[in-house]
């Protein structure tokens, strides 16, 4: 067990403490709060908040895809509002801070022994930009003329062909919330080298922290560009200064070039952490080593480097140099690599481990399945000659759905439900637990999978009308998404409930051996009654098998 | 790394804040901060340099043309105000270290003063090309500018307007950041004044210094791209 040293003597046998949420009252207390937890609790507010809203725009436009013709919606153009919504709050308001905002703030400085992160101050700041920059969008849903996507391509969005202020303010909202990215990332990179407790190497690190750490570093590297792209969309539609706008002499593929120099990192900024959740959720629910630490860990690391060389896949019809194209096309084949090293060490960690089916482990067995999918479709999409057939289709939306959602939100869930206990105090019901993930999955999948063949066939995306012949899958995906929003609202409802009514959670339900099971749950305002130390890596589970599968061959 | 966790031999100064174990610990994850901090801006600024190299691939002619409106007089003495005022930082961050209380003093006024002199010559350039039409994107007023170009002995073609719309976003952030500057000086001069800074703690005084030393180096690659176009 790693931190035996201190532990026993301080936290396991203190007296037990008011938790952080009784240690102060009051609203002030909330609002100006320093402690990491009390933010990290206000971020999974905000981002439930904001995946609701996204979440009813999307069963919204499935709803109008039930028949071939405009029937909900009244024009197409509420229809490109709608998923202009759907993609800009998902992606900017809900899945980018998810993970690394609401959990990494709640648990990396409790994975790290440290008493909060390096920067408290800058903590809370980045929390105010972030609703600083909601409110930007906010008023943008309310302004309703936003409907140019999520990714904001001129020269449509910068000549006035998109209609009013929507642009400027979502824009000028994803603009702000980069910044909170930017100081949030800056805030646990600094917190993951200086932080550290004693004897907490690199080597012990849990991978979680290795994930975040990934992200961290491209949340510095890669925000910048885009705010500062942004900064130039916003120019070019008030002055026309003719960077990106062909009729002032600029070039618009010059925009997805800067654009997607971000974005696609950012697609990493999405999964990374995802991937952070699932190591911690495959160790501690099979009760055994993590296989191949030092390649989960170092992978993480490769993808973020290699992401930043291969936002032109994106761009593969955009008319970019055809030479471009194969290097691209090759470099996003590398990805491939780092990513299996991490599948197949989750799998070698299942292979004769003890593994416990409750709600946790069954999101990240749900998770290895969807994400594997998202994975290998992305191979066909980096594919050159595959890429013209498929570009634009459905395919590509449910190959980034079943990254995104079936990658990062399913991980997300998976780990709300392992640290539920410390963040709340309160156990789940482990019955609800399975019968949500069930639920979800089935929804998610049947949502989705069809999209893959539907997209193969010839459906476009962003129509909101289509030819009769596709009517049944369209069907299916909307049955899907109703059910998979059914598993969803089931999944908040017995979590809230849990609050109310779920049994005391012990200190350790899980039995898991990183710092964050050696407080109380939910921790103390200071985290630890003492300075833990440090010596075994986090997956030394007591009594197991430790070989880490390395003594069969 | 796990030595900074060790016990500390410096005491605790009157800004130790209590989540940091070791004052070096304080000091180290500030420093470190900053540089992160500074590398989002060099990718900030980045994003504007290849815009204007790809302007200046697209229409090398237009910015040839263009860039002789552009003062190099004025873009010259900034440079020199710019360079003397990083020299003066440097020096208040080396009386900081030595204790020189009345040394941090002085060298930040004498930085302030210059950054003041840096937005006053900006002031001053960019009402002359105000007056004279050359404003960003589509408020440029081709023929007044191209009567005050051929009055100098210019001939303006192409899209001017790119090239003054990329002059004032490059020259307007780097401004942006003069003004933040000046506001981050005047805050560690207030600071210095009360005595807070020694050998024991002047991490903000560095850092500040470093942040002014980016600032300087933007401008070092700004100007000769800018007004010294070959």
């Amino acid at each position: 067990m790693a931190t035996p040293d201190k532990h026993s003597a301080t936290d396991g046998a203190h007296a037990r403490e008011p938790s952080f949420y009784t240690s102060k009252r009051g609203l002030m207390s909330w609002i100006i709060t320093l402690d990491h937890k009390r933010l990290g609790m206000m971020y999974l507010a905000g981002t439930m908040f904001f995946f609701l809203i996204g979440g009813v725009a999307a069963l919204t436009l499935r709803t109008e895809l039930l028949t071939p013709e405009l029937d909900l919606v009244t024009s197409a153009t509420t229809y490109n509002k709608l998923f202009t919504v759907h993609g800009a709050v998902m992606v900017f308001l809900v899945i980018i801070p998810s993970v690394p905002a609401a959990l990494g703030n709640f648990l990396l400085p409790l994975m790290l022994g440290a008493k909060d992160v390096a920067f408290p101050k800058l903590n809370l700041l980045s929390f105010w930009i972030y609703t600083l920059g909601a409110c930007f969008f906010i008023y943008t849903l309310f302004a309703g003329s936003l409907d140019t996507g999520w990714t904001f391509y001129t020269p449509y969005s910068s000549n006035g062909g998109a209609q009013g202020t929507a642009v400027i303010s979502a824009t000028f909202g994803a603009f702000i919330l980069g910044f909170s990215s930017i100081l949030t990332g800056l805030n646990f990179l600094v917190t993951v080298h200086k932080m550290r407790a004693p004897g907490l190497t690199w080597n012990r690190l849990p991978l979680f922290v290795w994930a975040i750490y990934a992200t961290a570093v491209i949340q510095i590297l890669a925000t910048p560009v885009l705010a500062i792209t942004l900064m130039l969309l916003i120019i070019e539609r008030t002055l026309n200064i003719g960077i990106f706008d062909p009729a002032m002499g600029g070039d618009p593929v010059l925009f997805q070039h800067f654009f997607w120099f971000y974005s696609h990192p950012a697609v990493y900024i999405m999964i990374l952490p995802g991937f952070g959740i699932i190591s911690e959720l495959v160790a501690v629910h099979s009760r055994k080593h993590i296989f191949g630490y030092k390649a989960i860990a170092l992978s993480s690391v490769a993808i973020a480097i290699i992401s930043f060389l291969v936002w032109g896949h994106h761009m593969f019809v955009s008319g970019q140099s055809e030479l471009a194209g194969v290097v691209f096309s090759f470099l996003t084949f590398a990805v491939a690599v780092p990513t299996a090293i991490k599948v197949f060490s989750w799998v070698a960690t299942l292979y004769k481990g003890s593994i416990a089916f409750n709600t946790p482990m069954l999101y990240a067995l749900a998770f290895l399945f969807t994400f594997t999918i998202g994975g290998l479709t992305g191979v066909f999409l980096g594919a050159l000659s595959v890429d013209i057939h498929l570009h634009d289709t459905y395919f590509v939306v449910a190959h980034f759905h079943y990254v995104m959602m079936g990658g990062t939100i399913i991980a997300f869930i998976g780990g709300l439900h392992h640290w539920w206990p410390k963040m709340t105090g309160r156990m789940f019901n482990e019955a609800h637990g399975r019968w949500g993930c069930l639920i979800v999955f089935i929804g998610f999948n049947m949502t989705f999978f069809n999209q893959f063949i539907v997209g193969q066939q010839g459906m476009p995306r962003r129509y909101a009308t289509y030819v009769p012949q596709f009517q049944l899958q369209h069907v299916l995906s909307t049955i899907g998404s109703y059910i998979l929003g059914l598993g969803l609202f089931w999944t908040l409802f017995y979590l809230l409930r849990s609050l109310k009514t779920g049994a005391q959670a012990t200190d350790n339900p899980y039995g898991g051996a990183s710092l964050e099971w050696m407080t109380q749950s939910p921790p103390i305002e200071h985290n630890f009654h003492g300075q833990p130390r440090v010596d075994t890596d986090p997956y030394n589970f007591p009594q197991i098998d430790r070989s880490g599968g390395m003594d069969h061959h | 790394m796990s030595s900074a966790h060790g016990q500390s031999p410096k005491p605790p100064h009157a800004f130790f804040q209590h989540h940091y174990n070791t004052v070096e610990q304080q000091a180290g994850a500030a420093k470190l901060g900053m540089r992160a901090f500074l590398a989002t801006e060099i990718l900030m600024f980045s994003g504007l340099f290849l815009a204007y190299f790809i302007i200046r691939m697209f229409y090398p002619e237009m910015v040839l043309g263009s860039h002789e409106l552009l003062s190099k007089t004025m873009g010259g003495i900034n440079t020199v105000v710019l360079l003397t005022s990083s020299f003066t930082m440097a020096m208040a961050v080396r009386s900081a270290q030595v204790g020189n209380t009345k040394g941090i003093v002085i060298n930040l006024y004498l930085t302030i003063a210059c950054a003041c002199i840096f937005m006053v010559v900006k002031y001053f350039e960019y009402t002359g090309k105000f007056e004279n039409g050359i404003f960003p994107g589509k408020y440029f007023d081709y023929a007044r500018a191209s009567e005050y170009a051929r009055a100098h002995g210019h001939e303006l073609v192409g899209l001017p307007h790119i090239f003054f719309g990329i002059y004032f976003c490059m020259t307007g952030l780097h401004g942006v950041h003069v003004l933040v500057g000046i506001g981050v000086l005047i805050w560690i001069l207030v600071r210095a004044k009360k005595g807070h800074f020694g050998p024991q703690y002047f991490t903000p005084v560095e850092n500040v210094g470093l942040y002014w030393h980016i600032v300087d180096l933007v401008w070092i690659f700004l100007f000769p791209l800018l007004y010294l176009v070959k």
